[in-house]
C-alpha cells in the first residue's frame, strides 16, 4: 500500500481548483511531484514551509466554516450528499452500473445513520444486528470470497436496512459481534488495499491479529474506544472549535476542501490512512494517543515526510519545535478530550484524500471514495486496531504532504487534482458509480483510459498479481511468483476464449533461483502419480487417508504407509501436515532410481583465448586473479577437478601431474584433427593440486603477454575440451576475445559496420551449425559450455553463442573490454566472481507437466529439448530463467483449476541427486473479462519478448516489431469487445488495470537494443540483448526492458531528517523510504536533483546541473558538478548519513541481482549523458515514437 | 497393346511412387515417435535427414520421365509438389549436412505438427498418384 500512497499527493493548498477535468488528466500525479515535495522543511525550504503552513491555515479555516452548519456529519456525508461533479456523470463506469443499484444507493443514506456516528457505543449494536446475517468475515475469507457474495448483500440488503451506508456501498459488512465491527472496518479497508495496494501485506495481516484477540481484550478495546467516541460525537463533530482547525490543518497538511464538509466519523480517518495522503498523519495521531505517548501527536508536515515510518514513537520526542508550536491547544487539552478532537479533525480530511485517491487511480472511471466512506460510518475503531496495524505507520512518510509540495505545485500540475468544493461534488449519483467502481476495483476489474492517464506507472515496484484460488485450495500456498508466473492468473476455459482475449498463454519460470527456507526432504519413496509421474503437491485431492487423486491427470493413487508420518512433528495420521503437501516449492533428495550413473563430481574446464587481440584486451589477468582468489569458493566436494586450455592458432594444454614442480605446457599444432596429448593430468583434482593450479594461474598472463599470434582456433579447442570432459560431464568456460578464424568452425566477419542502423538486420542466424552441433554433442554427454565474450570487434556472437544456447550454458558479454577501463574490469570481476561461486547443478533435466488439456507448446531459454516436455540441462545455474508457451489440447470446461508443475532433477556440487519441484495452481474461468482482468503484464512482456526473439530469428526483425505492436492492438481490441464498448474510434483507449502498463513496456521493448531500428546497434550487442531476453529471469528482464528510475532526493531528505530526530533508536533499523518509480521520461528530470536509474547490471546516477552543493558534498564528495568527469564509475567513500542511506538503497536494489550492479555517475553536461537519455524510452527520439504518440497509434488501430 | 516408352515411364513411376509412399509412411511414423517421446530428437533427425534428398530426387526423376515422354497432365499434377520441395529445401535451417530437420527446433509443437501434417498430405498425394499412374500405364498400353 505504501507504494500507492505515494501517488496521492495531497491536494495542494492552492486547491481552489474545482477543476476536475484536469484531475482526470492528472491520473497518477504522485510519482513526479512527490519527491520535490519532500525537501526537509528545516534545511531546504523553511521559508516555503512557513508559507505553506499559512496557506494551510487559511484553507482550513475556510473549510471549517462549513462544518458547523452541518451538525451531523453522518448525514452530510450520506443522505445530503451534494450533486456529483460532472466527471462522474461522464464516467465510463456509469454505463456499467446496474440501475437497481443506483437507486438503492441513492436512497441509501437514511437518517438512521446519525445515531451511529453520534453515539458510537450504541451504533455498534445496530450494526451488529443488521449485519448479523453476514457473519464475521475473517480477513482471509474476505479475500477469497467471490464478488457475488459481497455484492449481493449490498444490493439486496439495502432496502431492509437502509440506515447502514456500508451496505449501500458494498463494503464488507460489519460482523455480528460488536467488537468485531471494528475489525470489520479495518477489514474493509484491508480488502481495498488488497486490490489497490497489493503490496500491503502487513496491514492485511493486522486484521487477523486483531480478531484473534481474546474476547475480553477486544471488549476492552471497545470500551476504550467508546468513551473516546462519545465526546467526539457531541461537540467535536457537530461544531468544531474554530481554534482547533487551523492547527489540525497544519498538522495534517491534508487536503483542505472536501474534508470540512464531510466530517467523516472518527473511525474512517484511522482506516483511511492506508489509502492515501494525509490520513497517515491522522493515524499516527491516534496511534500516539493510544500509546499515550504524546499529546502532540501530529508531526509537522515536513517532519512527517522525513520520519522513519516505523518509528513513530521515536519520532515523537524528536519532533522539531515548529510542530509543537503548531499544536499548542492539543497539547494543553486533556487527553480524553484531545483524542476525540484529533480524530474529529482527522475525519474532515479523509474525504478529500479519498477523492484524490480515486482520482489518482481511477481517473477515467472515477471510482472514488465511496467504499471507503462507508467505512467512515462505522463506529470508531478501537484503539487497539491501530496498534495492530503497525504497517500503516510507514505510510505516514509517503502520504504526508510536506509543505514543500506546495512550493512545487506550480511545477507539477498533477500534484493538485483536488476539487475545492468537496461536498457538492459528492452527490447522490456518485455513490452508485462509486460503489460499482469500488467493487470492480476491489476485484481488480477496474479499467483505465490510457489516453487520459499518461503517468501510469505505479510508484513502487509492481507486485505480481495474486492468484486467487477456489475455496478448496485457498489456503494452499502457491509457488512464489518470482519462481513461476503465468501470463494470466485465471486460465481461459477453452482455446477459443483464449483466442478471443488475444493474450499469449505461457509461464515464465526461474527454477533454480536462490531461495531461502527451501524445505528439503529425504524419503525412501517419493510419492508420485503412477500414470503421469506428477509429484505430490499441495493441490492434490485426498480421497481418504489412503488415496490421493492426481491434480494433473486425475488418476487416483495410493498413498504409501510412511506418508502418514509427519517428520516435523513426528506424528502419524495427518497427511496434510507433510511438507510435500504444505509447500509448493520443495526439494527432494533423490534415491538411486533417479540416477542413470553415479552422480558426477564437479568438473570445471577453462578455455582461454590468448590470441593477440585477447592479450591486448588484457582480460586474462583479471580472469586469472579472480579465479585464483575464489578457487576455494567454487562449489564442489573433494572430487572437484579443474583444467585449463589456452588457444591461439594452436592449442596449449597444461599438465599438472603429480610430482611436477610447475605446470607442464604441451602445444597441439594439428588443429584440424585435434587429439589429446596425454590421457591424464590435464584435468586434475583441485584439492590435491591446488598449488600447481595457483602457479599456473599466476603464470598464464605472463606466458602469453608478448604473443603476436592473430589466430584463434576456438573450434579445435572446443573439440579437445569435449574429449577431455566426455567421460564425466561438467562445465566448459570459454573466454573468447575475437572472431574464431582458425581450424574447424572458423568464421568470416559478416557485419557491415555501415549498416548498423538499417531497418532490416541480417545475420541474426548462425553462419554455421558447427557450434550448434558441438553443443548438442556436449549436451548428450552432460557438458555445458558457458561463453564470456570480451570482444574488441565483431565476433559473430550469433554463431558462437550456439555453444551455450543448446547446451544449457550462459553467455556473458563485455563489449570493448580493455584492462585500462577500470569499470569494465570491475564489472567483469564481479560477474566472474558470481559465476564461479554461485550454485551449480550438473546433469540436470527439467520436466514441465500441465493439467490434462494443456501442453507445452514452445520452450524458451538455453537448453536442449529432449522430448515434448523434457529439457536437457547439462548444467543449471541460479541465474537462468526459462519461458514456455502453453497451448490447448482439449477444452477445460469441467475443470476448476489447472496446475503446472516444474520438476528439476539435478546433481548438486556435493554429488547429491536432488529434485526441486515447483507447482503453481490457477483457477479456470469462462468469462472473457475475467481473463483480461487477470492478465499479468510482466509475465506477458517476458513471454512476448521471447517469442519476438524467435520471430526475428526465424523471420526478420521488422516482423517481430510488428508483432509487438499487433499484440498490443489485439489485446486492447479484445478488451473493448469483452467490455461491450461501442466499436469505432473514440478518444479513449480503455485498458484493464492489469494491462495498463503493457503499451509502456512494449514501447520499451521496441526501443531496446534487441529490437530497435534506426539507432546504430552493433550486431553482437543486439544478439546478446536477444539472448538476454530469452534467458533472464523475469525480475531482471523487466529492469532490462524498462529500467527503474528514481529521484533520490527523498533519500537525502530522509537521511537528514532522521538525523535530526534520531535520539533513542538505532539508525540501523531505520527503514528506507519508499521512493516512487518514475516513468522514463525527461519530463521528470530536473536540474536540482539526483536521479538513479537501475538498468539491472548498471546503475546510473544522473546528477543535475544545479544540485545543491551540500548534497553533492554529502553524496559524492564533490563541491560542484564540474568536478565530475565525463565517465565516472563507482561511488566514492564518504562518511555521511546521506551517503549511507544511498548505499543502503543501492543494496536493496542489488538484493535480488546475481551480482551488484556497476554504478555510473553522469553529469548533466557529460558526454555520457547520451547513455542515460537513450534509456528514457517514453520520450520521442529521431526514429521512434514517444509514449503518448505510441498510445495514439494504438488507439487509432483499435477498432 | 504396345509396350512403348510412355508405358515404361508409368511402370517406373509406379515403382518409384511405391518408394515415395514408403518414405512418407516412414516420415509420419518418425514424427509420431518423436511426439510420444520414444526417440531422442538427435537420433531421429539423424535418421530422417539422409532420406530427404533421395526422396526429392526420386520425385524429380519421375517427373523428368513424364517430361520426356510428353505426359503433360501427369507432370502438371506433380509440379506443385516439386515447387514445394524446392522451397522447403531453400528455407531449411543452417545445416552443414544434407537434410531438413534440426534437432533443436524439431520438437516445437508448431514444427512437429507441421511435419506431421506434411507427412500425411504427402502420403495421400502419393497414394492418389499411384492409382493415377496405374490408370496411365493401362491407358498407354491399350491405346494406340
Amino acid at each position: 500500500m505504501s507504494a500507492y500512497n505515494q501517488n496521492f499527493v495531497p491536494p495542494a493548498a492552492g486547491t481552489a481548483n474545482g477543476n476536475q477535468g484536469s484531475s482526470l488528466v492528472n491520473g497518477l500525479p504522485g510519482a513526479v511531484p512527490h519527491h520535490q515535495q519532500q525537501p526537509p522543511p528545516s534545511a531546504v525550504a523553511p521559508a516555503s514551509a512557513q508559507q505553506y503552513l499559512q496557506q494551510k491555515a487559511q484553507q482550513q479555516q475556510q473549510q471549517f466554516q462549513q462544518p458547523p452548519a452541518q451538525p451531523y456529519p453522518g448525514i452530510s456525508s450520506n443522505s445530503s450528499l451534494p450533486p456529483p461533479p460532472l466527471q462522474f456523470n461522464s464516467n465510463i463506469a456509469n454505463k456499467f452500473l446496474p440501475p437497481s443499484s443506483t437507486s438503492a444507493n441513492n436512497g441509501g443514506p437514511p437518517p438512521s445513520t446519525l445515531p451511529q456516528h453520534l453515539r458510537p457505543p450504541t451504533a455498534n449494536g445496530p450494526t451488529s444486528l443488521t449485519n448479523g446475517s453476514n457473519g464475521a468475515p475473517s480477513a482471509n475469507s474476505s479475500r477469497t470470497a467471490s464478488p457475488g457474495l459481497i455484492g449481493a448483500p449490498q444490493l439486496g440488503g439495502l432496502p431492509p436496512m437502509p440506515h447502514n451506508p456500508q451496505f449501500a456501498h458494498g463494503a464488507p459488512l460489519p460482523t455480528a459481534v460488536p467488537q468485531q465491527s471494528q475489525s470489520v472496518a479495518s477489514l474493509t479497508s484491508n480488502m481495498h488495499q488488497m486490490n489497490l495496494h497489493r503490496t500491503n501485506g502487513p496491514s492485511a495481516n493486522s486484521q487477523p491479529q486483531q480478531q484473534q484477540l481474546p474476547p475480553q481484550q477486544q471488549q476492552k478495546q471497545q470500551q476504550q474506544q467508546l468513551p473516546l467516541a462519545n465526546p467526539m460525537a457531541g461537540p467535536v463533530m457537530g461544531s468544531k472549535p474554530p481554534n482547533l482547525n487551523p492547527s489540525t490543518s497544519r498538522v495534517i497538511g491534508g487536503p483542505p476542501t472536501v474534508g470540512g464538509v464531510q466530517p467523516a466519523p472518527v473511525l474512517a480517518a484511522g482506516q483511511r490512512i492506508m489509502y492515501g495522503g494525509a490520513p497517515g498523519s491522522n493515524e499516527q495521531q491516534s496511534q500516539n494517543q493510544q500509546n499515550n505517548n504524546l499529546q502532540r501527536a501530529a508531526p509537522p508536515p515536513g517532519a512527517g515526510t522525513a520520519w522513519p515510518p516505523s518509528l513513530p514513537k521515536a519520532a515523537v520526542p524528536g519532533i522539531p519545535p515548529p510542530m509543537q508550536t503548531q499544536q499548542p491547544q492539543a497539547q494543553s487539552a486533556p487527553f480524553a478530550q484531545q483524542q476525540p478532537q484529533n480524530t474529529a479533525q482527522s475525519a474532515p480530511f479523509a474525504p478529500p484524500q479519498q477523492y484524490q485517491y480515486g482520482q489518482a487511480y481511477q481517473q477515467p472511471l472515477h471510482q472514488p471514495p465511496l467504499p471507503q466512506q462507508q467505512q467512515q460510518h462505522q463506529p470508531p475503531p478501537p484503539t487497539g486496531m491501530f496498534g495492530a496495524q503497525p504497517s500503516s505507520t510507514p505510510l505516514q512518510y509517503q502520504s504526508q504532504p510536506p509543505p514543500p509540495s506546495m512550493q512545487s505545485q506550480g511545477q507539477h500540475p498533477y500534484a493538485q487534482p483536488q476539487p475545492t468544493s468537496g461536498p457538492p461534488q459528492l452527490g447522490a449519483p456518485v455513490p452508485l458509480n462509486v460503489a460499482q467502481q469500488g467493487f470492480s476495483r476491489l476485484w481488480g476489474q477496474d479499467t483505465i483510459d490510457l489516453m487520459q492517464n499518461r503517468h501510469i506507472l505505479s510508484p513502487a515496484t509492481l507486485p505480481a498479481p495474486k492468484v486467487v484460488l477456489h475455496n478448496q485450495f485457498h489456503e494452499s500456498i502457491n509457488c512464489s511468483p518470482s519462481i513461476m508466473r503465468c501470463t494470466v492468473t485465471k486460465i481461459p476455459e477453452t482455446n477459443s476464449l483464449l483466442q478471443k482475449s488475444r493474450l499469449p498463454l505461457g509461464i515464465v519460470i526461474h527454477p533454480f533461483r536462490d531461495v531461502n527456507n527451501l524445505p528439503v526432504i529425504q524419503c525412501i519413496n517419493i510419492v508420485r502419480c503412477r500414470l503421469c509421474r506428477t509429484y505430490i503437491n499441495p493441490f492434490v485431492y485426498f480421497v481418504d487417508s489412503k488415496m490421493w487423486k492426481c491434480n494433473l491427470c486425475y488418476r487416483v493413487n495410493e498413498l504409501p504407509e510412511d506418508f502418514q508420518f509427519d517428520p516435523a512433528t513426528k506424528t502419524y495420521g495427518d497427511v496434510t501436515r507433510r511438507p510435500e503437501v504444505r509447500s509448493s516449492t520443495i526439494e527432494f533428495i533423490a534415491p538411486s532410481e533417479y540416477m542413470l550413473r553415479p552422480p558426477q563430481p564437479a568438473m570445471y574446464l577453462f578455455l582461454f583465448d590468448v590470441s593477440i587481440i585477447a592479450q591486448q584486451s588484457g582480460y586474462l589477468e583479471a580472469a586469472c586473479s579472480v579465479l585464483n582468489r575464489h578457487l576455494d569458493e567454487m562449489p564442489g566436494d573433494a572430487r572437484t577437478q579443474v583444467g585449463f586450455i589456452c588457444y591461439d592458432s594452436f592449442v596449449h594444454f597444461y599438465s599438472m601431474a603429480e610430482g611436477l614442480n610447475q605446470p607442464h605446457e604441451m602445444t597441439l599444432l594439428d588443429i584440424d584433427d585435434p587429439f589429446l596429448p596425454r590421457p591424464d593430468s590435464l584435468l586434475v583434482n583441485l584439492k590435491e593440486c591446488k598449488e600447481l593450479v595457483r602457479d599456473l594461474l599466476k603464470l598464464l598472463p605472463k606466458r602469453f603477454a608478448h604473443t603476436h599470434d592473430p589466430g584463434s582456433a576456438l573450434g579445435a579447442a572446443l573439440q579437445v575440451a569435449f574429449k577431455l570432459m566426455q567421460s564425466s560431464g561438467g562445465r566448459i568456460t570459454v573466454f573468447q576475445a575475437c572472431l574464431p578464424n582458425k581450424g574447424p568452425g572458423a568464421l568470416e566477419p559478416r557485419e557491415d559496420p555501415n549498416n548498423r542502423s538499417a531497418k532490416d538486420v541480417a545475420h541474426l542466424n548462425p553462419a554455421t551449425d558447427f557450434y550448434k552441433r558441438f553443443a548438442l554433442e556436449c549436451s548428450g554427454y552432460q557438458i555445458a559450455c558457458d561463453l564470456f565474450l570480451m570482444n574488441q570487434q565483431y565476433s559473430d556472437m550469433a554463431t558462437i553463442s550456439g555453444i551455450s544456447k543448446h547446451s544449457g550454458g550462459c553467455v556473458h558479454h563485455f563489449p570493448l573490454y580493455q584492462k585500462t577501463k577500470q569499470h569494465m574490469v570491475d564489472s567483469f570481476r564481479m560477474c566472474f566472481k558470481r559465476y564461479l561461486t554461485r550454485k551449480i547443478g550438473f546433469e540436470a533435466v527439467m520436466r514441465i507437466r500441465c493439467t490434462r488439456g494443456l501442453q507445452v507448446h514452445t520452450f524458451h531459454g538455453n537448453f536442449f529439448v529432449r522430448s515434448t516436455d523434457l529439457l536437457s540441462l547439462p548444467n543449471v545455474n541460479p541465474d537462468a530463467g526459462y519461458g514456455m508457451q502453453i497451448s490447448y489440447e482439449e477444452s477445460l470446461t469441467d475443470v476448476k483449476t489447472i496446475c503446472f508443475q516444474a520438476a528439476l532433477l539435478y546433481t548438486n556440487s556435493e554429488g547429491e541427486r536432488r529434485i526441486r519441484v515447483h507447482t503453481v495452481c490457477l483457477p479456470v474461468t469462462s468469462s472473457l473479462p475475467e481473463v483480461m482482468h487477470s492478465a499479468d503484464t510482466e509475465a506477458i512482456i517476458g513471454l512476448l519478448s521471447k517469442m519476438a526473439v524467435d520471430r526475428s530469428i526465424a523471420s526478420n526483425l521488422s516482423d517481430a516489431r510488428d508483432a509487438f505492436i499487433n499484440a498490443t492492438i489485439d489485446v486492447f481490441n479484445a478488451f473493448k469487445i469483452a467490455q461491450n464498448l461501442p466499436s469505432g474510434q473514440s478518444g479513449q483507449l480503455i485498458a484493464p488495470r492489469s494491462l495498463a502498463l503493457m503499451p509502456l513496456y512494449i514501447l520499451g521493448l521496441l526501443k531496446h537494443p534487441a529490437f530497435r531500428v534506426g539507432t546504430s546497434t552493433r550486431l553482437d550487442d543486439r544478439v546478446y540483448a536477444m539472448d538476454c531476453m530469452k534467458t533472464l529471469p523475469l525480475d531482471q528482464l523487466m529492469k532490462f526492458v524498462y529500467p527503474e528510475l528514481y529521484k533520490i532526493d527523498g533519500l537525502i531528505y530522509h537521511a537528514r531528517n532522521s538525523n535530526a530526530s534520531t535520539t533513542e533508536e538505532d539508525d540501523e533499523e531505520d527503514p528506507l523510504p519508499e521512493l516512487p518509480r518514475l516513468q522514463l521520461s525527461a519530463e521528470h528530470l530536473d536540474s536540482r536533483s539526483i536521479f538513479l536509474m537501475d538498468c539491472g547490471q548498471l546503475i546510473m546516477l544522473y546528477v543535475g546541473l544545479n544540485v545543491p552543493p551540500d548534497v553533492l558534498e554529502a553524496v559524492l564528495g564533490i563541491s560542484s558538478t564540474a568536478e565530475l568527469g565525463d565517465y565516472v564509475y563507482g561511488l566514492p567513500h564518504i562518511v555521511s548519513a546521506e551517503y549511507d542511506i544511498l548505499q543502503r538503497f543501492l543494496l536493496r536494489l542489488n538484493y535480488d541481482k546475481p551480482y551488484s550492479a556497476l554504478v555510473q555517475i553522469i553529469r548533466d553536461t557529460s558526454t555520457a549523458k547520451g547513455q542515460f537519455i537513450e534509456r528514457l524510452t517514453d520520450d520521442r527520439s529521431e526514429s521512434s515514437l514517444s509514449y503518448y504518440e505510441f498510445l495514439q497509434h494504438i488507439r487509432a488501430q483499435v477498432k | 497393346m504396345v509396350f512403348n516408352f510412355t508405358a515404361f515411364t508409368y511402370i517406373v513411376a509406379l515403382i518409384g511412387d511405391a518408394f515415395l509412399i514408403f518414405f512418407a509412411i516412414f516420415h509420419v511414423i518418425a514424427f509420431d515417435e518423436l511426439k510420444t517421446d520414444y526417440k531422442n530428437p538427435i537420433d531421429q533427425c539423424n535418421s530422417l535427414n539422409p532420406l530427404v534428398l533421395p526422396e526429392y530426387l526420386l520425385h524429380i526423376f519421375l517427373n523428368l520421365l513424364f517430361l520426356v515422354c510428353g505426359e503433360w497432365f501427369s507432370l502438371a499434377i506433380n509440379i506443385p509438389l516439386i515447387a514445394y520441395h524446392i522451397w522447403r529445401y531453400k528455407t531449411r535451417p543452417v545445416m552443414s549436412g544434407p537434410g531438413l530437420y534440426d534437432p533443436t527446433t524439431v520438437l516445437k509443437t508448431d514444427t512437429l505438427s507441421r511435419n506431421m501434417r506434411e507427412g500425411w498430405i504427402k502420403l495421400a498425394v502419393y497414394l492418389i498418384s499411384f492409382f493415377y499412374y496405374i490408370y496411365g500405364m493401362v491407358y498407354s498400353l491399350i491405346s494406340t
